[in-house]
């Protein structure tokens, strides 16, 4: 078993780096390169004209997690932008500056094209803008509609689809000197499905008790390759289906998740998470959870690059609609009652027993409307929610005793609640003062 | 386990050592360590309030402790001696008798400050003539203790409560500096040399192990009231009581400091919430503004936190940017709150930022306005954000417990009565004389229930 949990970490962990080889290589082999971001990204479309994808988002969160963030965002603020602007953009753009250096040690290409597949976040235009000045490079525009009456409507879909086909698809022409292939991007969009199965079935076991998975701490690797460069590929596919083995067997076995100090079998609180995690104190983050017995058993965070657990999978048979499709029912493009519902189904199907937003500085697109997701979510469900606040990459903003001590104390209100349930007795009053 | 002095078993100095055992009071502690000060509150079995203790939160959290908890087991034996005795001795007597007990305490610890000066004179460089620094220090200790003795012969019972600050530290700090001012120039010394030797003892004293008990000093205060019999019967019976600890619940800031299980560290939102219920059993809303944080807190009609909110990493408008404001204005952290509510005019702070509040403070006194009036304003800006903090929580449905030492000022209690009006209605608001101790109260009667289990 321990081989197995190995075996999909390691087949990841090799992805990744061929990937970014193949990336440093680019200028040399000549290899196309598109940056773009992860909720709705088109990385079959990509794939299908052999362009390599790059996906800023991703490198900015590594760079937190390998403790790069703090000096990259001093380098963007030097150059003059504000504290207050977005620690993604900030991060991307010192990396920039810093010699470009991504996650693996290795140089990222300069792009051929900005893939601009805009799902929810208008910073992200902002951002491929600022991208573009600096590479001075062709940027493509792929405006998908955000879903603000809580559905994609024909309407949506078929505006989407005209731009895939006059705009994006032209550009990708003409950058790679390739035609679109519709057969080959069947047969890779055939690919993402199966992967996409296997990585709903794995986040799906979560509902078992103890749960063999930790569905936010340990999801945020899981869909890695699914959310980046990967969706699609023969990679993917061997490592989804690697992956759900060892939950099979997990899950079998009656464990719960590894955390980095061992196995959280004994589960005392089955939470429900929304909003992104802190990167640059993931772990110091993490062991303030499992510390307490607490396991994450859904969180919408792990779908902002699709929401394959709610039923969406790519369909071969209509490729570019099912790429609209995709785009549009990205987390961050879901409206905020779409969101409630979201989270009060998590916790009825996953039995969770509590509730936590974690609420970053950075991101306008998550925190936006999270106190009332909070309240209204308390209401139907009768499950406390707990709500911390930190940031993605930039460290200033993670206070640890802050997070910690509301954290502790939302625990402690779950038991103290669970006891006055149990036992409605009333405080002793108080008598003769001295 | 010796239950007041923390398990340093030492016998107590002094001829009152309760040589009847007298009856064993079990009782429960909780201990609620502040940024700005601890606190220590005795329970019975019964939940009643035995004693009360508080002390500032220094460099060493087990010190704070260890004093919090003996000032609030000497506060219970202070209240056995009251029931014993106040019929037949009179209240004013044992006032008196608390104030020289008091006053004994107070010369202990000058005493122990002075011997480390001295020592700390005898490692001055050697080109520096030491006598003349040893003898200014010394005439600044007989003048400080002289002040002490005549303020204590001068001062009524009836005038006792709430003179000056508590601590040590501030009191004896106050005077030594007065003095060694005045007295510097005269015999041609360094000020700075002076104060310089206070402060580096002052912290010594403050963590020395503290001989500060009941036992420790009753005696001498008994002395000074001519060892009247009444009052000395009562003495030796609750000295010979024994407190007998089974518990003791840790929370607040410095709790993860405590060397206690998991499950005797509560979270002091948890602990406010069930200190506040205690007191006022109308509690639905706790509003809790300490040294370094603000916290709006939900509690259901068993005091059991329902819901709450707290201020993020900035601790802007807390207690202590009061304090911060203070000393730009140059008056006593006490004065602000009454000086604010001699306002006559509206004046609106943008900042709750500590850093921008002391330049737009300074820009609007350029600007003519009076102290008075931007004090309001800024007592109004600090309610604000806890405001915010409360809707976020969900709002005033009912009586509002506000806790916390920033409860003392009357101007942030003004703020908050006018702003909850304005945005919730007509509510109760419930603020207890004792409010700073609502943490270690809460903490104390988790004990209870985990004693009484």
């Amino acid at each position: 078993m321990t081989a197995q949990k190995d075996q999909s970490m390691t087949l990841q962990k090799e992805m990744i780096a061929r990937h970014f080889e193949r990336l440093e290589q680019a200028p040399a082999t000549g290899e196309k390169v598109v940056y773009t971001f992860v909720p709705g990204n088109l990385t079959e479309l990509i794939l299908s004209f052999d362009a390599l994808p790059v996906l800023p988002e991703i490198n900015a969160l590594q760079s937190g997690m390998r403790g790069k963030s703090r000096e990259y965002i001093a380098e963007a603020e030097k150059a003059g932008h504000s504290e207050d602007v977005c620690t993604y953009v900030k991060c991307d753009l010192g990396m920039l500056r810093s010699g470009n250096i991504g996650p693996t040690g290795t140089r990222l290409p300069k792009p051929d094209l900005l893939l601009l597949s805009y799902t929810g976040c208008y910073t992200f235009m902002k951002w491929f803008e600022l991208l573009r000045e600096e590479y001075d490079c062709p940027i493509v525009f792929f405006h998908v509609p955000y879903q603000g009456e809580g559905e994609v409507t024909a309407a949506h879909r078929e505006y989407m689809v005209k731009q895939l086909k006059e705009r994006v698809i032209p550009a990708l022409e003409q950058v790679t000197g390739k035609a679109y292939d519709e057969e080959k991007l069947r047969a890779l969009l055939t690919k993402s499905r199966a992967a996409e199965d296997d990585l709903v079935s794995v986040l799906h076991a979560a509902k078992r008790k103890p749960s063999p998975l930790d569905a936010y701490f340990g999801a945020v690797y899981y869909v890695g390759p699914i959310f980046s460069s990967f969706r699609g590929t023969d990679e993917a596919v061997a490592y989804y289906k690697a992956l759900k083995s060892e939950i099979d067997e997990r899950s079998a076995a009656g464990l719960g998740p590894i955390t980095p100090e061992g196995p959280l079998d004994d589960q005392r609180y089955r939470l429900v998470v929304e909003g992104p995690p802190n990167w640059t104190h993931f772990r110091e983050f993490w062991k303030m959870f499992y510390e307490e017995k607490a396991v994450v058993v859904a969180s919408t965070y792990s779908k902002v690059g699709g929401t394959y657990d709610l039923g969406f999978r790519h369909d071969p048979n209509d490729p570019l609609g099912t790429l609209a499709d995709y785009c549009a029912g990205c987390y961050t493009n879901i409206n905020l009652p779409g969101r409630v519902q979201i989270l009060c189904d998590y916790i009825r199907d996953y039995s969770a027993n509590g509730f936590v937003i974690n609420s970053v500085k950075s991101c306008n697109s998550f925190s936006a409307g999270q106190l009332m997701i909070l309240r209204e979510v308390e209401k139907r469900t009768g499950v406390p929610g707990a709500f911390i606040e930190s940031d993605l990459v930039d460290p200033r903003y993670f206070s640890a005793a802050n997070i910690k001590n509301r954290l502790e104390s939302y625990f402690q209100m779950i038991e103290a609640r669970r006891e006055s349930g149990a036992k409605r007795g009333s405080v002793g009053a108080q008598g003769a003062s001295v | 386990m010796s239950a007041e002095r923390g398990g340093s078993g030492r016998k107590p100095a002094g001829k009152v050592t309760g040589t009847k055992v007298g009856k064993e009071v079990a009782c429960v502690i909780g201990v609620d360590l502040g940024s700005t000060t601890s606190k220590a509150v005795v329970l019975d079995l019964e939940g009643h309030v035995l004693g009360r203790g508080i002390t500032n939160s220094r460099s060493s959290y087990d010190r704070a402790v260890e004093v919090a908890r003996t000032e609030a087991f000497t506060a219970a034996r202070f209240g056995i001696l009251r029931r014993n005795v106040e019929a037949a001795a009179g209240a004013p007597a044992l006032a008196k008798l608390l104030d020289a007990f008091r006053l004994q305490q107070h010369l202990f610890q000058l005493e122990r400050l002075h011997d480390l000066i001295e020592r700390e004179i005898a490692k001055l460089p050697g080109a520096l003539a030491k006598p003349p620094v040893s003898a200014a220090v010394a005439t600044i200790f007989e003048r400080i203790a002289k002040e002490e003795e005549t303020r204590f012969v001068e001062r009524a019972a009836r005038d006792l409560a709430g003179e000056r600050s508590d601590f040590f530290r501030d009191a004896a700090g106050s005077a030594y500096i007065r003095i060694a001012e005045g007295l510097a120039p005269e015999v041609g010394l360094d000020f700075d040399l002076l104060v310089g030797l206070f402060d580096k003892c002052i912290i010594a004293v403050e963590n020395a192990p503290i001989e500060l008990g009941f036992v420790d000093h009753i005696e001498g205060a008994l002395a000074r009231l001519d060892n009247k019999p009444e009052l000395r019967a009562g003495v030796e019976a609750a000295v010979g009581i024994r407190f007998v600890d089974t518990i003791t619940i840790g929370t607040g800031y410095g709790r993860a400091r405590l060397p206690f299980p998991k499950e005797q560290i509560r979270s002091e939102i948890l602990c406010h919430g069930l200190g506040a219920h205690a007191m006022f059993p109308s509690t639905r809303t706790v509003l809790d503004i300490g040294g370094q944080d603000t916290k709006a807190i939900q509690v259901d009609a068993q005091g059991i936190v329902t819901s709450f909110q707290m201020n993020d990493r900035c601790a802007a408008g807390c207690g202590r940017y009061l304090g911060y404001i203070a000393d730009e204005m140059n008056v006593g952290l006490h004065e602000l709150g009454p000086l604010a509510e001699k306002s006559t005019r509206h004046v609106k702070i943008n900042s709750t930022c500590t850093v921008f509040a002391g330049a737009e403070l300074r820009e609007r006194l350029s600007l003519g306005e009076r102290r008075e009036d931007i004090l309001a304003g800024l007592h109004r800006a600090i309610m604000l954000r806890a405001m915010s903090l409360i809707a976020r929580s969900g709002g005033v449905t009912d009586a509002l417990t506000f806790t916390g030492g920033v409860a003392k000022n009357p101007a942030a209690v003004h703020a908050l009565r006018d702003l909850v009006t304005e945005s919730y209605g007509a509510r109760t608001i419930n603020i207890s004389p004792e409010s700073i101790y609502t943490g270690a109260l809460g903490a104390a009667l988790f004990g209870q229930r985990l004693a009484t289990a």
